[in-house]
């Protein structure tokens, strides 16, 4: 493997604490990341000396503030491929990111009847506020269903995407790992004459992506899932699209000037900014995304790959078909995702077990029900694995699993 | 981990008593956890303002099967009078085990269920339904 794991989980001082005695495996990253003490000592420092409102105050720390604000803004852009800072909207997350989407170019651009495709295998985020505007103006959504290799079934993507207005689809599943090919899709997006949003929350920290490579039109991210803290995420967007886009919230920060009889808009990406933002979160995700690039997002991503191939192999070989794994099975379909389910054992119990062992897994729907309805199970058990995690965890992972299926055997 | 899964815990899980549909339920009510999607269905059969007859099914993880389990046991022949005054504390009594906060909905499924059942019954008699659970 092509990182140095010991070196890392040394980065990450949650990483070296014990629970009942046992060292902590934490396999739960697809929820949320661990943090190392570099991002946690940027934000430190910029409280302790340059804290300030942005974008407001003449004084020093207020213009060290807002250059370090600014500066993180340059990193997520470069990270992910944009071009062009005024098109990196800075939000409290992804879903805000789609929610912006939703609500700003979605009611500008849709009418009744209008059609946006989802997929199955979205995330709550990228699908209620779908829903919540099909309860406010009757936009239909359609819905590319999975195949028996949990990959998108594309066989009708044509007539789905027939008369579409938009095509939401996420570049990684955070419930099967599945990785999706996003160029032919916005191809085919674009042949039928719909935008196309992608949510990158779960891709984003694992692989190097390229926004404009993409092609999209919208591209949602979070902080937190790639080493960075919570509260805070960005939407990409094509800047004649958000130039033509309403604002979102309205407040301080988002104006040009303000009247008694109305308002113009600030400039991009400010415009769609209001209020004091997350600014402390803003550098601590540049600080995050100066760690992923010192690895280098190939090495971060080989290393995944090499450790899932690990994982799928160790869990068949241990219970074979007395554990399902629901996702691809080949590695070049997928990232470091890895739902599973005894089918006599639930999976709220597996995680219990596997906490007493000091094994962090999600256990319940992921916020996927759609895909868990469409998968006919109520809840999995997740690993998910990131630059800190080694074939050790993955060992502990396996020992867990076998204590739990003893446990619980009827 | 013993002490959540205690033996009588896993035996219930194992073989829960009132399993099934029962003939002829006056009241039927599906309830379900929202962190995992678990359902489960309780209905009674009440007679003479007594629940005679009470089943169960669904599946769930160890702590809500053995929950209905023993719920169900402690129900069966008790007034609806006092059926509707069991709060949670006195289901994790039952229980006797630590439940963590992020166990609670798990152990509470079937006592919201069985309240929501009793509510029906009382919308069906056109009386006032009894409070909602503080679960």
């Amino acid at each position: 493997m092509s990182l140095d794991v010991a070196r890392i989980q040394a980065d990450f001082p949650i990483l070296t604490e014990t629970r009942n005695g046992n060292r902590l495996v934490y396999l739960d990253s697809a929820s949320s990341a661990q943090k190392p003490v570099s991002v946690m000592a940027a934000m430190d420092e910029l409280m302790t000396h340059s804290y300030a409102n942005v974008h407001r105050g003449v004084y020093a720390i207020a213009e060290e503030a807002t250059a370090r604000f600014e500066a993180a803004r340059r990193s997520v852009a470069t990270f992910i491929g944009a071009g062009d800072t005024a098109e990196l909207v800075f939000t409290r997350n992804a879903t805000e990111a789609i929610n912006l989407v939703a609500y700003s170019w979605g009611r500008a651009n849709l009418h009744a009847g209008d059609v946006v495709v989802l997929t199955e295998m979205e995330h709550h985020a990228n699908i209620v506020p779908w829903h919540m505007l099909a309860a406010e103006i009757g936009i239909e959504l359609r819905w590319i269903p999975i195949d028996d290799e949990y990959r998108l079934d594309l066989s009708s993507l044509g007539q789905l995407l027939d008369g579409a207005a938009l095509l939401a689809v996420t570049a990684m599943s955070n419930v099967l790992g599945t990785v999706n090919d996003i160029p032919p899709l916005v191809a085919a997006a674009r042949a039928a004459g719909a935008a196309v949003l992608v949510d990158a929350s779960q891709a984003a920290p694992h692989m190097s992506i390229d926004v404009q490579a993409w092609g999209a039109d919208f591209v949602a991210i979070t902080a937190h899932k790639m080493l960075g803290p919570s509260g805070i995420g960005a939407l990409w967007a094509r800047r004649e699209l958000l130039e033509a886009m309403p604002p979102f919230l309205g407040g301080g920060e988002m104006i040009r000037d303000v009247r008694k009889d109305g308002f113009t808009t600030n400039e991009l990406p400010w415009k769609f900014e209001a209020g004091t933002p997350a600014i402390t979160e803003a550098v601590g995700w540049g600080a995050a995304i100066d760690y992923l690039e010192a690895l280098g997002m190939d090495a971060v991503h080989e290393h995944e790959q090499a450790l899932t191939s690990y994982a799928l192999a160790a869990l068949a070989d241990r219970f074979g078909d007395g554990l399902t794994v629901y996702g691809p099975r080949s590695v070049d379909l997928r990232g470091g995702v890895i739902s599973f389910l005894f089918p006599e054992i639930h999976a709220h119990d597996v995680s219990q077990v596997l906490d007493e062992e000091g094994i962090c897994v999600r256990a319940g729907h992921h916020c996927a029900k759609p895909l868990m309805k469409v998968l006919q199970i109520p809840a999995t058990s997740r690993a998910s694995l990131y630059v800190y995690n080694n074939e050790a965890d993955v060992d502990a992972l396996v020992e867990g699993l076998s204590k739990a299926e003893k446990f619980f055997s009827i | 981990m013993d002490d959540l899964y205690r033996d009588y815990i896993l035996e219930h899980y194992r073989r829960p008593h009132n399993f099934g549909v029962i003939d002829e339920p006056t009241a039927s009510f599906e309830g379900s956890n929202p962190l995992c999607g678990d359902r489960i269905t309780v209905q009674l059969g009440i007679t003479d303002g007594v629940v005679e007859r009470v089943g169960f099914t669904g599946r769930g993880c160890a702590i809500s099967q053995a929950s209905a389990s023993l719920l169900t046991d402690e129900i069966k022949g008790k007034p609806v009078a006092d059926v509707a005054a069991l709060r949670a504390d006195d289901l994790l009594d039952l229980l006797g085990i630590d439940i963590s906060p992020a166990r609670l909905k798990c152990a509470m499924l079937s006592h919201e269920t069985l309240q929501k059942a009793l509510a029906e019954t009382d919308a069906a008699s056109a009386t006032p339904a009894p409070e909602g659970s503080p679960a």
